[in-house]
């Protein structure tokens, strides 16, 4: 009795109208449609961006040696953690600045911590035209995190521990988000007509750029190069971990790609990200399949790890454009990406560069060969503007990197000793294995 | 008493226990060595880097016989691990000076 009651009156104040909405009546699944359907889509393609956080670490931990493991593994977390404090406190207002800039075009502001919509949000206060605070920060939050793997990779095996991890506090809380302010922010590349539809550039390359400094101060494992010119292989752990690191990172990309299309709320958008899922998938089957074939006919035995990469590569190439393009499109696209991999892994050991996962050539070089892709698809887009993009990228982020490494180098330092690069990083770093049970001891 | 090592190609271990358990060979050592002797290693590829295998994979048996049965054991682990391709081992014999259970205290021909 009472229930009705309360629902009797309910319904009798729900039909007055209501002073305190814009709107006269409750808001139409047309009002708030769009904004529920691209909160989602931040969310759901959130979700899966997150997990590619396990995929590199399944995929660095089985391309390392068994007593590296543990350490490769405790980055892996350990940057994931700082990624997403640094990016609350300092870097997602520093690359969204909207009308906060400090430098307008080119830096935001500073020490903006990030706050989220107040619990409860009514309609008349939503950004009804875009989506909530909380799953735009949510989601662009995976992507700083994917940066910063980029480079533990690359660095594995002789860096250590919190040197690494004060480099990935720097990277994610302002690098990645100055120069990502400039075209995703809004700056001054978005305005000169620089297009990169998911960070081919803006996260890929950076992390490429940030990991090539790193190589180039931190210098090769012992042993990696012979006196006599000669580079010694240093097999992975685990390669059953590396693949299954690789699927994950291609299921991850689905949400990489598409949602970034920031947009889930009309038929045109929701069709634009199931053609971006297709072309995202196109390019990794090319990329690998395209490794397979040049390793074969290169070294007469197809190499897996180089498999690995080259669908990693297509993957990366077609992130600057994986909506324009044709299927056959992201197929050539792909294809290039997964040849420019197997060409540059030995490209950099001839160059004594040693980067122990290739992150590289599939970051940086494959980063590149997308930005310039996006000519041959995206309209209103031209090969100058996009070279500016990636100078623009390569040169603010490979020489604060740099600084910032030799900076580390001359007071921490930044490499282990020789010691315990021998031993293996687990004992000296950690005292602990990852595979205690086969240990020698 | 003898000590019969005897290294063979991996795949051969099965056939060549039950063949030794056949004729009356109660206990053995088996370890996974690797080593080379005619049968050298070979190059691979490792991310466009090249690498000598130099070692191949072996099985080693270590045998502990009377006097009276080593013969036989030598011909049958011979026998058995045979496959006419190099890389098929040795067989080395040794003199054992003692030996003892461990769980009775019994000695040399009572212990093996």
């Amino acid at each position: 009795m009472k229930m009705t009651k309360t629902l009797l009156v309910g319904a009798a104040l729900s039909a007055l109208p209501t002073f305190a909405l814009a709107q006269d009546a409750a808001p139409t699944m047309d009002e708030i449609g769009p904004y529920i359907l691209t909160t989602l889509l931040f969310l759901v393609a959130g979700f899966l961006v997150f997990f590619m956080a396990a995929g590199f670490a399944m995929l660095e931990a089985g391309l390392v040696r068994s007593k590296n493991v543990a350490m490769q593994l405790t980055k892996n977390i350990a940057l994931f953690g700082i990624a997403s404090i640094a990016y609350w406190a300092i870097g997602f207002n520093l690359m969204y600045p909207g009308d906060a800039w400090s430098i307008a075009g080119w830096l935001g502001p500073f020490f903006s911590f990030t706050s989220l919509e107040p619990v409860g949000l009514a309609a008349a206060d939503a950004t009804l035209d875009y989506a909530s605070v909380a799953s735009d920060f949510f989601f662009q939050l995976m992507f700083v995190a994917a940066t910063a793997s980029i480079v533990s990779g690359a660095l594995a095996e002789r860096i250590k521990l919190w040197p690494f991890l004060a480099f990935v506090a720097i990277l994610t809380g302002v690098l990645y988000p100055i120069s990502g302010s400039w075209q995703w922010g809004g700056g001054w590349l978005s305005e000169a007509g620089f297009y990169d539809f998911a960070g081919s550039t803006v996260v890929h390359s950076v992390g490429g750029w940030a990991a090539l400094a790193g190589a180039l101060i931190l210098g090769p494992r012992i042993g990696k190069y012979n006196k006599d010119g000669r580079t010694v292989p240093m097999p992975g752990s685990n390669l059953a971990l590396a693949t299954l690191g690789t699927f994950i990172l291609w299921l991850g990309w689905f949400g990489f790609n598409g949602g970034s299309q920031l947009a889930a709320g009309t038929v045109g958008d929701i069709t634009d990200i199931g053609r971006i899922f297709a072309n995202t998938n196109m390019a990794a089957a090319a990329g690998a399949v395209t490794a397979l074939i040049v390793t074969q006919i290169m070294y007469k035995k197809p190499d897996l790890t180089m498999v690995l990469n080259g669908a990693l590569a297509g993957l990366v190439s077609i992130t600057a454009s994986p909506l324009e393009p044709t299927l056959f499109g992201a197929l050539w696209i792909g294809a290039v990406g997964g040849i420019i991999v197997v060409l540059t892994v030995p490209l950099l050991d001839k160059f004594k560069i040693d980067d122990v996962v290739g992150a590289i050539p599939v970051h940086l070089f494959a980063g590149i060969w997308g930005t310039i892709a996006v000519v041959f698809y995206t309209p209103e887009t031209s090969i100058v503007t996009q070279l500016t993009g990636v100078a623009a990228y390569g040169i603010f982020t490979f020489v604060a990197a740099l600084v910032i490494w030799l900076i580390f180098k001359a007071t921490m330092g930044i490499r282990v000793s020789e010691e315990s690069e021998i031993n293996g990083l687990d004992m000296s770093e950690l005292g602990m294995e990852a595979y205690p049970e086969f240990s020698k001891g | 008493m003898k000590l019969i090592i005897a290294t063979i190609k991996p795949f051969k271990l099965e056939e060549v226990r039950e063949a030794l358990t056949a004729i009356g060979v109660r206990g053995m050592m088996v370890s996974e060595v690797k080593g080379f002797g005619a049968q050298s290693g070979h190059t691979e590829i490792y991310r466009g880097a090249e690498y000598e295998v130099n070692f191949v994979p072996k099985v080693k048996l270590e045998i502990v016989v009377g006097d009276t049965m080593a013969e036989q054991v030598v011909n049958t682990i011979a026998t058995t691990a045979k496959t006419d391709k190099i890389g098929d081992g040795k067989i080395f014999t040794l003199d054992v000076e003692a030996a003892m259970r461990v769980r009775t205290g019994e000695l040399n021909d009572d212990a093996i």
